[in-house]
């Protein structure tokens, strides 16, 4: 029988995929498609914000939307029926999206060309989603009123990758014990450079600032300057 | 299934080096898994068993898990102290602006192979 050999590596697991994100974000500035990637608990309302968001950016950008989750389409007909093209992917039960698998979704998702802005609709759930870059430009969390103003503490690596965290369902914070102050204070000693931004996607309450912070971000890279 | 996940990442990269290496079968892989690295040892272990039984490569080859410690560095005093005993309010003086010095790794270290 042949000798064992001891072979160090001495490698991050994610070393590989964070080469493959950077690879596919690469070709997306080369194609001028900028790659939001939209995180959040399940039912914390990133498929109701994002109906808003296409509401708002429908007529300047065309947009197009990959939905994953690990089974149905409800969310890819919701987004088709809001005008825009959308696919589902499903993980066939894993809980998060790498770079690989996003970049499966956007060989679909762009093959017929003209998207500018893609938007990835990632598996609800604060933890392992945040641990794999998709190669997204940039990255969006939601947080909704009725989780609680501590998550940014007990979920911490998600608001670290954020650059922006959205609080939905902000017209209910009077039913809750949720401080706006506290919360912005949570994210901020975890991630001092993230945007944070009220919202009700339901009513439309602050999704036109929303919409405008999405908008210049995309500007900004299909022009080639860097992001905020 | 965030286990499964790192399993099959963790396979890629070493497959990568086996090829590398002209290896043809591996008999162990040594992971340092950092204590609040989210990643749960014994569900790592299981999804390992079932993959590893499914591939030619990785047939009845260990995976071993080698816990690294957390710690947490004070922005108030300077100070570093155990994050899983103490979490993120430093025990030396109180202060909240604290970050994480190591404990999040996830690194594969060395394999064993023929």
């Amino acid at each position: 029988m042949d000798q064992v050999r001891i072979i160090e590596v001495k490698q991050s697991v994610f070393a590989d995929n964070d080469r493959r994100a950077a690879q596919l974000r690469r070709e997306l500035k080369e194609r001028g498609v900028f790659l939001l990637n939209l995180m959040s608990s399940p039912g914390a309302g990133k498929t109701t914000t994002l109906r808003r968001t296409v509401e708002l950016l429908k007529d300047e950008l065309s947009i197009g939307v990959m939905e994953a989750d690990i089974d149905s389409d409800v969310d890819a007909r919701a987004m088709a029926a809001a005008g825009v093209k959308a696919i589902q992917l499903h993980t066939g039960g894993m809980c998060h999206l790498d770079a690989d698998m996003t970049r499966q979704g956007l060989d679909q998702l762009l093959a017929e060309g003209g998207v500018e802005l893609a938007v990835l609709e990632n598996v609800g759930n604060l933890v392992c989603p945040a641990e794999f870059d998709t190669g997204a430009v940039k990255n969006a969390a939601i947080l909704s009123v009725p989780e609680g103003d501590d998550k940014p503490l007990k979920y911490p690596l998600m608001f670290q990758v954020c650059d922006v965290v959205l609080i939905n369902k902000i017209d209910v914070a009077p039913y809750f014990d949720f401080d706006l102050d506290r919360c912005r204070e949570h994210i901020r000693l975890r991630n001092p450079n993230a945007a944070v931004l009220p919202i009700c996607a339901k009513t439309g309450q602050g999704v036109e600032a929303w919409a405008r912070w999405l908008r210049e971000q995309v500007e900004r890279w299909r022009s080639g300057l860097p992001g905020e | 299934m965030h286990e499964l996940g790192i399993v099959f990442h963790i396979m890629d990269s070493v497959e990568k080096v086996a090829a590398d290496n002209s290896l043809e079968r591996v008999s162990a892989v040594v992971l340092e898994l950092g204590e609040v690295s989210g990643v749960v040892p014994d569900y790592l272990t299981h999804c390992w068993d079932w993959a590893a039984a499914r591939s030619e490569l990785f047939r009845g080859a260990a995976l071993r898990v080698e816990a690294l410690p957390a710690v947490t560095r004070c922005g108030g005093c300077g100070g570093d102290y155990p994050t899983v005993a103490h979490g993120r309010v430093c025990p030396l003086c109180g202060s909240e602006n604290t970050w994480l010095l190591t404990g999040n790794e996830v690194n594969i270290k060395e394999i064993e192979a023929y």
